[in-house]
């Protein structure tokens, strides 16, 4: 069982990339008076057909050649419904898959967040040939971070070049800052 | 908050310097296994170790890259080090400071870690 909800997003989202996304949304929402963690990752990869999103919750069904078990799936919805939260997954062939998790926090089953940044860093700078959308939301601010954006600037430099690469760090870590600080 | 302008001053500031390396074809590709089982195990600061070293070591001619299973679960944190007219070095069961030592020695210096190899464990 991965042990940060930040794990989960990183291995929701290679899956995205294995299905061929060529976008892929990725937003966390806080709140903290509710006390709930939101994530969804949305993208336009190959997507599954109906058999295949019910299989895709059973731990003895995967569709990698290496073993015969998937547990990403199965242990993020165990993790989600065991906080009292809720896991969905909605599916169309040749349109995409969305996954979405919701954690309350303040359950003792509750998995930490864990370091979201140095996971949306390495996502987005590790396959910079695909587009990414990060939203992060903690009590109704927000910041984005739209890879779109970031490519018109840099043209074809690459988001693995020291220079950029640390500004997309930095640029997730302040923001984060800024929007988690209480007002 | 911190705004994309300040990506437009890097980049004005990069210009000029961009084009020098355009030749990758002799690049050493460092590679981390990053599906559930790499993840679990603890690939995420791997990766961010050897970006970050590689970095630091100004090292031009090192790519780091990601994977999906590569069908050795029981070793992970897996890495495989890809030098062009040499064979694959396959490194396992990697944390953060056996990467940093990776690249010191093996990537900077040239000398891969025999300890850290798959064949080590074995034996």
């Amino acid at each position: 069982m991965l042990p940060e909800i930040s794990l989960n997003i990183l291995d929701i989202s290679q899956n995205s990339i294995k299905a061929g996304a060529k976008l892929i949304e990725i937003l966390v929402e806080i709140d903290r008076a509710k006390e709930t963690l939101l994530f969804e990752i949305r993208d336009n990869g190959c997507g599954m057909n109906e058999e295949q999103v019910t299989n895709v919750v059973d731990p003895f069904f995967t569709s990698r050649t290496t073993r015969k078990v998937g547990l990403g799936i199965p242990f993020l919805k165990q993790a989600a419904e065991g906080t009292g939260g809720e896991f969905s997954i909605q599916s169309k062939v040749g349109v995409g898959t969305t996954v979405s998790a919701l954690f309350h926090t303040d359950n003792i089953d509750c998995m930490p967040l864990g370091d979201i940044t140095e996971t949306i860093w390495s996502i987005v700078t590790m396959n910079d040939n695909l587009d990414f959308v990060y939203t992060y939301r903690c009590d109704g601010k927000e910041f984005q971070l739209d890879t779109r954006e970031i490519r018109n600037i840099v043209g074809d430099i690459s988001f693995s070049v020291p220079e950029v690469s640390s500004f997309i760090k930095d640029f997730l870590k302040e923001n984060k800052q800024c929007v988690d600080k209480v007002e | 908050m911190k705004s994309l302008e300040e990506l437009r001053e890097i980049k004005e500031k990069m210009q000029g310097q961009i084009g020098v390396r355009a030749d990758s074809s002799n690049d050493t590709r460092v590679v981390v296994g990053m599906a559930t089982c790499g993840i679990a195990s603890g690939a995420r600061p791997v990766l961010n170790t050897l970006v970050e070293e590689v970095n630091k070591e100004k090292l031009e001619h090192v790519t780091v890259s990601q994977t999906g299973c590569i069908g050795l679960c029981q070793f992970e944190p897996i890495v495989e080090v890809f030098e062009p007219g040499k064979e694959k070095v396959t490194y396992v069961k990697m944390n953060p400071e056996k990467a940093a030592i990776v690249v010191e020695q093996h990537l900077k210096g040239g000398k891969p870690v025999a300890e850290y190899m798959l064949d080590a464990e074995y034996r």
